[in-house]
């Protein structure tokens, strides 16, 4: 086996535990006070002002109607378009637009070149002369291919120098944001021209995930194509420890926070969960927190005789 | 170093002073406001600044003892360090560490949300108060000192800030100058609300180092636990103070209506800001008359803490606000009644049904609901006999964050006003994309030291200036009465506030008040007139 494998094989490992650790860590975390922030979408009929349910008489005894279908569409139009920075900050959309679809593309490109290894070492052929769907993963490989590259490579240029250049941004850049940028832009770049000069089909880099996927032999076209390897590897290891994996923490930052209205009811799950955390015991250390009671002691003592103590 | 060059670093220097506020360089007032100038902030007695911290702005309105020696400065910032080890522990901040984990680890630094903050933007965008700045100072602390190798990576990272006391005292001023408003988390393109973390802020403060404003805390959810409300009304007071009113309504209005108190067969309870009885009793009179006339069942309560709906935990300590909405619960309980209508208060509204609403646990969850709701089903159902003639005035609306963003209720206090008032119009922007009154997470009640002077000045300008746009130059003339409806309790107490720091009484005749106040006005079983035009309050 050779060091670039060992590289790819150890950044993607690392990439998927960190990422298991990350998802781990909000999704354990304890069932939190209501904190919803309204536009919620999935508020049938009332999404579009931003109104809830608490705006129906005795909203208790009616039925819940939740617009899914709503729901997914802001979703959709988030990720795909980022809605909200079209509307708030025009000319971060204008770069991070192209840098998101880049990326996606990126995405669909490592699953297409996947898709394609494993093809391959099944023994099928995927090629511009191979059969239907040998011919379709080709094609779309090539288009992923190049369109991400470039747009995810510009989208980041463009952010760099938004960064570099906004006199208010730069108050708050710290080194690593530039580098976080560079590092697209470099691996854009070096894959771009280490494809279009060494391996303009992807056929070497299919046979490359072919290698990782059987374990077996790989050769190289040359020296660029290694760098691109194994800068590829070292991003896919990088992100999940930065908070560019913030795709993760934004489903929990809209899912279990913005838009998470569901109201307590008696004899409920949550209810006995919110029960269950108030034995929990006190540590803060101001008087009136009543330290080393549980919380469900320290708010329900009598305060003038708790004061008085 | 000006105002506008600050980094975050630049918190832990050691200047008397790191921002000075130019009343020059604060946004324009539109019409007739054009050549006003603010005056310069009053700086404090060197006795004052002695006993207090006011090195982030001059400004103050939570009290950080200055320590006087060394190892006092070090004990500070341990124990502020011990304060940040808990919040990020879930036995200690079960309530909110999901929204704090997330928060503090997701932001892009991309500043969409400088934008959207109405604080930010009216002090002519002095940078300590950038929603991103103070957010960013925590996360640094967090990143350096907490973070394992948090030091090592610290200039890669930019966790490039020194703990020292100024840190610690500027960052508990700092979390004061945000009204939790929520506006920059509703435009942050992540999810990432800087209301939160300002919040969180206070928390510790006030959970490990018993820092807190003395109107929130002290006078605010000790009084109120012990004497039953934060304006000092005892159950006794209380009674007095009804039969006041019952009087009043009588003569006002020719009504004879009796307060019910503790009723056991009513289907509602109805609470109160306690504030209203004070500051604003035709607002109690109005729910009465309205109550009354619509034929409810209903009651409110004269147990410790029943009369008064304030919680003003829910602007800077857990474990008070829980107290004190365990307390509200237990009374709804106690009544059996069927639901508890909320009166004009945004944060009471919150702190009951929207997150406290986990709080309310068992037997004692009995459903609330805002009386926008109440008073929408009581007008446009018919229950009143209205002449919207009656409030045939230019008027516009107020939304209380608290009623809009954080709980969505937006409709139905429009269409209360679409009904009864022809000459409603709304301001720009409204709704869900309201600005907060400036008076928000407590700051109305706060008028200690300069702090009502900033208030006025910098987190009440943008809303001010947006109650001038709602009205024609023509109708801004003092020959004009026109109302500003705020239907909560703390807002209204901030715009009577601006209203006297501008002289917009004088100036404009600009009049201001509740929902159920031009209900009533426009009742016809009730003489006209029930709005006093030249009553200011
Ligand atoms: S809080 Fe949100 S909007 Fe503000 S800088 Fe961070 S990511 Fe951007
Ligand atoms: S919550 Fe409101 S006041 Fe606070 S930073 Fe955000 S927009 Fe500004
Ligand atoms: S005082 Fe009024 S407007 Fe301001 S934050 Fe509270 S509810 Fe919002």
């Amino acid at each position: 086996m050779q060091a670039v494998q060992i590289i790819t094989y150890a950044s993607v490992g690392i990439a998927i535990i960190a990422m298991l650790v990350k998802v781990f860590r909000y999704a354990t975390a304890p069932e939190h006070m209501r904190w919803e922030l309204y536009p919620v979408p999935h508020e049938k009929g009332k999404a579009e002002y931003g109104g809830s349910y608490l705006e129906e008489l005795d909203w208790w005894t009616q039925e819940r109607h939740k617009d899914t279908f709503n729901e997914l569409k802001e979703m959709a139009s988030e990720i795909l378009l980022l809605k909200g920075v079209f509307h708030h900050n025009r000319t971060v959309w204008t770069w991070s637009l192209p840098f998101h679809g880049g990326l996606y593309l990126c995405v669909g490109w490592l699953v297409l070149l996947l898709i394609g290894g494993i093809m391959t070492a099944a023994g099928a052929a995927v090629g511009a002369g191979a059969g239907v769907i040998g011919q379709i993963v080709h094609y779309l490989t090539v288009f992923c291919g190049y369109a991400g590259l470039f747009l995810s490579g510009l989208g980041a240029l463009g952010l760099f120098f938004w960064r570099l250049t906004d006199s208010d941004q730069r108050k708050f850049n710290s080194p690593m944001e530039y580098f976080n940028l560079v590092f697209f832009v470099a691996v854009a770049v070096v894959g771009l021209i280490a494809h279009l000069t060494l391996d303009p089909s992807f056929t070497a880099l299919r046979a490359y995930v072919n290698s990782l996927v059987t374990a077996g032999a790989f050769n190289s076209p040359g020296m660029l194509f290694t760098v691109e390897l194994v800068l590829m590897s070292l991003l896919i290891m990088y992100i999940p420890l930065t908070r560019m994996s913030h795709f993760v923490a934004k489903y929990f930052l809209y899912h279990s926070v913005r838009w998470n209205d569901t109201p307590n009811e008696r004899g409920s799950k949550l209810e006995q969960r919110v029960l269950e955390l108030l034995q929990m015991k006190v540590g803060w250390s101001a008087p009136h927190m009543h330290p080393g009671k549980s919380w469900g002691e320290a708010v329900t003592m009598d305060e003038k005789e708790a004061n008085r103590e | 170093m000006s105002s506008h060059d600050l980094k975050p670093r630049d918190i832990s220097k050691k200047t008397d002073q790191l921002v000075h506020i130019d009343p020059a360089e604060l946004p324009k007032l539109p019409y007739p406001y054009d050549d006003w100038v603010d005056p310069v902030i009053e700086e404090l007695s060197e006795a004052k600044k002695k006993k207090r911290d006011v090195s982030l702005d001059g400004v103050t309105n939570v009290d950080v003892p200055v320590p006087e020696t060394d190892e006092e400065k070090e004990a500070l910032v341990a124990k502020f360090l011990d304060g940040l080890r808990k919040l990020l522990s879930k036995e200690n901040n079960w309530t909110f560490l999901q929204p704090l984990m997330l928060s503090l680890d997701n932001c892009v630094k991309c500043n969409t949300c400088s934008n959207a903050c109405p604080i930010y933007n009216e002090s002519g965008r002095i940078e300590a108060y950038r929603p991103l700045f103070r957010s960013d100072v925590l996360r640094r602390i967090v990143n350096k000192y907490l973070k394992p190798g948090g030091k090592l990576t610290a200039k890669f990272t930019g966790a490039d800030i020194d703990l020292n006391w100024e840190t610690v005292a500027r960052l508990a001023q700092m979390s004061y100058r945000c009204t939790l408003c929520r506006r920059c988390a509703q435009t942050c393109p992540m999810g990432v609300d800087n209301g939160l973390l300002s919040r969180e802020i206070r928390k510790l403060f006030s959970q490990e180092l018993g820092i807190a404003p003395q109107e929130l805390h002290a006078d605010g959810t000790i009084k109120q636990l012990e004497t039953g409300s934060s304006t000092g009304i005892t159950p006794f007071a209380l009674a007095d103070l009804m039969e006041f009113m019952e009087e009043d309504i009588t003569e006002r209005t020719g009504l004879n209506i009796k307060m019910p108190f503790d009723k056991s067969d009513a289907d509602i309870l109805l609470i109160h800001n306690a504030g209203e009885f004070l500051s604003w009793p035709e607002n109690i009179q109005a729910f009465a008359i309205i109550f009354e006339a619509a034929g409810l069942k209903w009651t409110m309560s004269s147990d410790l803490v029943g009369y008064d709906s304030v919680n003003y935990g829910l602007f800077y300590d857990d474990a008070q606000y829980v107290k004190v909405t365990l307390k509200h619960a237990d009374i709804a309980k106690k009544l059996g009644v069927k639901k508890v209508v909320l009166g004009e208060c945004g944060h009471a509204s919150k702190s009951m049904m929207a997150i406290g609403d986990r709080t309310w646990l068992s037997e004692s969850n009995i459903p609330r609901e805002s009386a926008m709701v109440t008073l929408k089903d009581i007008v446009l159902n018919g229950k009143l006999k209205i002449d919207p003639e009656r409030n045939n005035f230019p008027c516009t609306l107020h939304d209380p964050c608290n009623l809009t963003r954080a709980m969505g209720i937006i409709q139905p206090q429009r269409e209360v006003l679409r009904k009864i008032a022809p000459q409603f119009r709304e301001m720009t922007p409204h709704g869900v994309e309201n600005y907060c009154c400036g008076g928000g997470s407590g700051f109305a009640i706060m008028q200690s030291h300069n702090f009502p002077q900033w208030r006025n000045m910098i987190s009440g300008r943008r809303k001010f200036a947006q109650i001038l746009n709602a009205f024609t130059r023509e109708e801004i003339d003092p020959g004009v009465n026109k109302y500003v409806c705020a239907p909560c309790s703390n807002c209204k107490g901030q715009i009577r506030d601006m209203i006297n720091y501008y002289d917009a009484w004088e100036k404009c005749h600009l009049q201001y008040g509740g929902l159920v106040e031009m209900v009533v006005n426009g009742m016809t079983d009730v003489p006209e007139g029930f709005i006093e035009w030249d009553d200011f309050h």
